[in-house]
């Protein structure tokens, strides 16, 4: 029994509706659809992002003809999927690979939020300068 | 407490840059109000900088070079003595230490040292942030219900993450104050390998 439905599809903190089927746990997306959500495209030559490619053991459990399957996809990317068929949303992370890579570069990661007027700040503005980044919070 | 060592230290180059791990901008007011800071003092409700940096608890406390570098990663510090009976830390030997680095540059610490102090990431910790980034969405759709099933999967998968498991109580309706958050710190509060490095 299958059900097209819109899906909310969380990657990294943003969220994009997309158009997906449904059949039991298997959550299928329109390979036009993901690659406008998430940048990747399913080709020939495996998983595509750009020039980068990552080859994909079993083709034909991670697309078909209504698109990409949600979790066979984070897998081949090695990328966690948190999944709530019934909420129709999912949340794809970054992998511990990743972050682990990235943490051991020892470059401190570059981000902007805002202050309580809204005012943008970035890490990077403060380039030259000895930065002591606290993390803490009201809790 | 930061503002003062901005107002001590900045002409030298040094900027406390201080993120709140807060659901929102009201959450963390009253604290930046009474701070008055002139350097950054931002919120991050969507904990990119806890993501980013993999903080599992507050506050922690990173170094930055002026190339950008960590060259001390995430300590358990406080800035006052405050809570001392509860952690059993003084604010004393860190602000020394930070003074120390921003005054004669002591204290870096070498890559490899910095490397095996920094929490590593693994998959369930990865999927825990997944969980809790799906769960923060479901509770600002207004899905409550099903934004608390994923908030406790997600603590669930990193027990030892108290951004996730503390920081999701006020979201919750749950007082982090309160018996919840006495029963969770009986695990014992989370450790840092940084804890270990020495304070000059």
């Amino acid at each position: 029994m299958t059900e097209t439905t819109r899906f909310t599809l969380i990657d990294g903190d943003r969220p994009v509706e997309v158009d997906a089927t449904l059949a039991g746990d298997a959550v299928r997306v329109a390979t036009a659809a993901l690659r406008d959500a998430t940048g990747w495209e399913f080709k020939p030559e495996g998983l595509c992002q750009g020039d980068v490619c990552v080859p994909v053991r079993d083709a034909t459990a991670l697309a078909g003809p209504g698109g990409v399957e949600l979790a066979a996809f984070a897998r081949a990317l090695d990328r966690p999927l948190a999944l709530d068929v019934a909420e129709r949303a999912a949340a794809l992370g970054t992998s511990a690979a990743e972050r682990s890579a990235r943490l051991a570069t020892l470059q401190a990661p570059d981000f902007r939020l805002p202050d309580l007027s809204g005012r943008m700040h970035s890490l990077s503005e403060h380039r030259g300068k000895k930065v002591l980044l606290i993390a803490y919070a009201s809790w | 407490m930061w503002q003062a060592l901005h107002e001590e230290l900045g002409s030298q180059g040094f900027v406390p840059f201080t993120v709140a791990l807060d659901r929102s901008a009201e959450d963390a007011r009253p604290f930046i109000e009474r701070a008055r800071p002139t350097h950054p003092s931002v919120i991050d409700s969507e904990h990119v900088v806890a993501q980013l940096y993999d903080v599992r608890n507050v506050p922690t406390m990173i170094w930055i070079d002026e190339a950008g570098r960590i060259v001390r990663p995430h300590d358990a510090q406080f800035g006052t003595d405050t809570f001392t009976a509860f952690h059993g830390k003084h604010a004393a030997p860190f602000l020394a230490a930070v003074r120390a680095w921003v005054r004669e540059g002591k204290g870096a610490l070498d890559p490899a040292t910095v490397r095996s102090h920094t929490p590593q990431p693994t998959k369930a910790t990865q999927l825990a942030r997944a969980h809790r980034a799906l769960a923060w969405w479901l509770h600002q759709q207004g899905r409550a219900e099903a934004a608390e099933r994923h908030f406790l999967r997600a603590g669930e998968l990193s027990p030892g993450d108290w951004t996730i498991r503390r920081g999701s109580m006020p979201i919750r309706g749950v007082n982090p104050m309160g018996p919840q958050f006495f029963e969770l710190a009986k695990e014992g509060v989370p450790r840092y390998a940084a804890e270990a490095l020495p304070l000059e």
